[in-house]
Parts: C-alpha cells; sequence; structure tokens
C-alpha cells in the first residue's frame, strides 16, 4: 500500500505507529497543517482553519 | 465504565488524557464535535456518534479546541444530568474574561483592576481611569489572541475604531485591564480538584507570555501561599480541572490574571516532572467514585 500524501503538496506522509484518528501533523515538505481524517485505510485532509473562538 | 472525550481534534493533551486513561484500564470514545448532531428537544437516550445513548456514559470529558462547541455540549449534558468535566458553570465563567473577573471579585482574590465599558468614548475614559499602558481585551479569545497593550490616548483610540469598525458585537463589549510590571514571566498553575499539582513560569521578552505565543516553560516551585490562591481562585469560578494564571505584581504580590477551563499542558509535565495527564484522569475517575 502506498504512503498517503499531502493533499496540498503531494508529498508522501509518514505517519507515525501511534496516530490517532483526528490527530493533526504538519506536511515535513510544505508545512501544511493537516488531520487524519481515518487510519484505516489512512485519509489525510487539510486541518480546519483556525477559528476566533479556539483556545483553553 | 464509560468515559468519553468530545473533541475537535487530537492535540498532545487529548492524546496524553486518553493514553492515561489507558493506563487505568479505560479505553475512552473519542467523539468528535464536529460529528454531534443531536435533537435538543429530546433526552439523553439518543445516541452519539459512536451509537452509544449519552446516558450511558459514566463521564464525558468535554476537550473541544472549540470554546463555543464545548460549552453547548457541557449545556445539554448538564441539563440531562450526564456527568461531565468541567461542569457547565465554571467553563461558561473561565470562558469569559469579564464573568470570571466578577466570580474572582465576590471571592476576594486579588487581581488586577479592570473595568468594562460598551462606547468607544466611555471605554476611553475607563483606560484612562486606569492610567497607561492598559490592556485590552476580548472578553472571550485564548492564546493571547488579539490582546492590546496601549501605551496612550493615541494609540488606545486606534483600538477602539479597529473594534468598533472590524469587530463583531462581542468586540464592542470593552474589557481593559490594569498592565502589570511582570518581571519578564508569569505563572500558570495548573489546579485539579482541591490541589495545584504543579505550576510553571513562562518567560518571554513579550509582554505576552503564553507559551503558544513563544513564552518559555520552567518549573515554578508550588509554595503554601501560590497554592491556597490558586485553589481559592479555582473554587471561585466552580472548580474542576483549570489552569490559572498568575502575575507577581512588585506592588501588590500574587495575583490571578485568566482562568483556563480546557486547559493546555503539553511544555509543562517535562519541567514540573509531574504527569499532569494522569493527574487530571485520576481526579476524573474519583468524581464517579473510581479511585487509584
Amino acid at each position: 500500500m502506498s504512503a498517503p500524501s499531502c493533499p496540498e503538496c503531494g508529498a508522501e506522509i509518514l505517519i507515525p505507529a501511534n496516530a490517532m484518528a483526528h490527530e493533526l501533523l504538519p506536511c515535513p515538505d510544505c508545512g501544511t497543517e493537516l488531520e487524519i481524517i481515518s487510519l484505516n485505510p489512512v485519509t489525510l485532509d487539510r486541518a480546519p482553519e483556525v477559528e476566533e473562538d479556539w483556545g483553553e | 465504565m464509560r468515559v468519553g472525550i468530545i473533541i475537535s481534534h487530537i492535540r498532545p493533551e487529548e492524546k496524553l488524557l486518553i493514553s492515561a486513561f489507558q493506563a487505568r484500564g479505560v479505553e475512552p470514545d473519542v467523539i468528535s464535535d464536529r460529528e454531534i448532531n443531536l435533537e435538543i428537544t429530546a433526552g439523553p437516550e439518543q445516541t452519539t456518534p459512536s451509537g452509544i445513548p449519552w446516558n450511558q456514559y459514566d463521564l464525558i470529558m468535554e476537550r473541544s479546541v472549540s470554546t463555543s462547541r464545548g460549552l453547548y455540549m457541557l449545556a445539554i449534558l448538564g441539563s440531562w444530568g450526564v456527568n461531565a468535566l468541567n461542569r457547565y458553570e465554571t467553563a461558561s465563567t473561565c470562558a469569559d474574561k469579564f464573568l470570571t473577573t466578577i466570580a474572582l471579585t465576590r471571592a476576594g482574590i486579588p487581581q488586577p483592576t479592570a473595568r468594562t465599558a460598551f462606547d468607544p468614548d466611555t471605554t476611553l475614559q475607563a483606560i484612562e481611569q486606569l492610567g497607561y499602558p492598559a490592556v485590552l481585551k476580548p472578553v472571550t479569545g485564548s492564546w493571547g489572541r488579539l490582546l492590546a497593550r496601549v501605551n496612550d490616548a493615541t494609540a488606545a483610540e486606534a483600538v477602539i475604531e479597529h473594534r468598533q469598525v472590524l469587530g463583531d458585537y462581542q468586540h464592542h463589549i470593552y474589557y481593559v485591564q490594569q498592565y502589570v510590571n511582570k518581571p519578564g514571566r508569569d505563572i500558570r498553575a495548573f489546579v485539579v480538584g482541591d490541589r495545584c499539582i504543579c505550576a510553571i513560569y513562562r518567560d518571554s521578552a513579550h509582554w505576552i507570555t503564553n507559551t503558544a505565543r513563544g513564552g518559555k516553560a520552567s518549573n515554578c516551585p508550588v509554595t503554601p501561599e501560590l497554592n491556597d490562591l490558586c485553589v481559592r481562585a479555582a473554587q471561585a469560578v466552580g472548580g474542576g480541572i483549570v489552569a490559572i494564571d498568575v502575575f507577581e505584581d512588585p506592588e501588590r504580590g500574587l495575583s490571578v490574571n485568566e482562568i483556563n477551563h480546557t486547559m493546555e499542558f503539553r511544555n509543562s509535565s517535562a519541567p514540573t516532572g509531574v504527569d499532569i495527564a494522569a493527574e487530571v484522569v485520576s481526579y476524573a475517575l474519583s468524581t464517579i467514585g473510581v479511585q487509584a
């Protein structure tokens, strides 16, 4: 099975062994923040944009 | 036992919390707030996106990065009698700086002087009553976003005009705080239940010291004074699991700046040596009668 690719630039993305669905990770090539939509199969999408009410 | 965690996405904190639950033999159900679709005129027998009725959870931990989604979920879970952390009362108070300030005032907790006004002219008067520099903050917001330190009337007028023209109605509620001349750092203290479990200094050359804005974390000893202040502040906003931002005011001593109800702690376990996620999970489980 081929590695997933960045939906922005097409770079190959290595998924950490302990990755979880809905985890964010940056594309190492273009820096776009990505979200792991699902793990089986691995599906990536651009992470949601930060909204004004985001925080802690 | 059934535990759910409501998330917007998985930050390092949620990953640590899930691992901590697993270490206690609990596999939490991760509930994405983007997948929630509720009939709010019905009851808790309807199901989560996982297909489990909401009233079958022993505990729901609210960890949405979206403050408003988290608040609405805590409101409905509370109305249904579902055990959730933090409670809506705590979260809604902490989410609003105005409400936090009045809760701290009622409890007699030291804090920087703050004023509120709703009109550009009276806001300028409020700032001048506090004296320059002063800090304008949105009543809701996090990560140091849209804070403005104004050093004189010209700067204040500019910020007010921008907020009037570009901001929505919430930005027309002006919360102005006395500027505290910090010693290049502030304190972020973590309260879990009735204990301040650890604290960090956040050092920054910038007046905004949030670690999200580049503040460097190092261990801050939890003195009896800091513990007492932070536990009282936590109780003032309803208690639970909160992070308290504390100023070391050179003139007035320790004072509480803000309180956060879905605290981030990724940078804080290493310098303090405290497993914050394990402490949070231990407390959460204790609220449903599960002891370590």
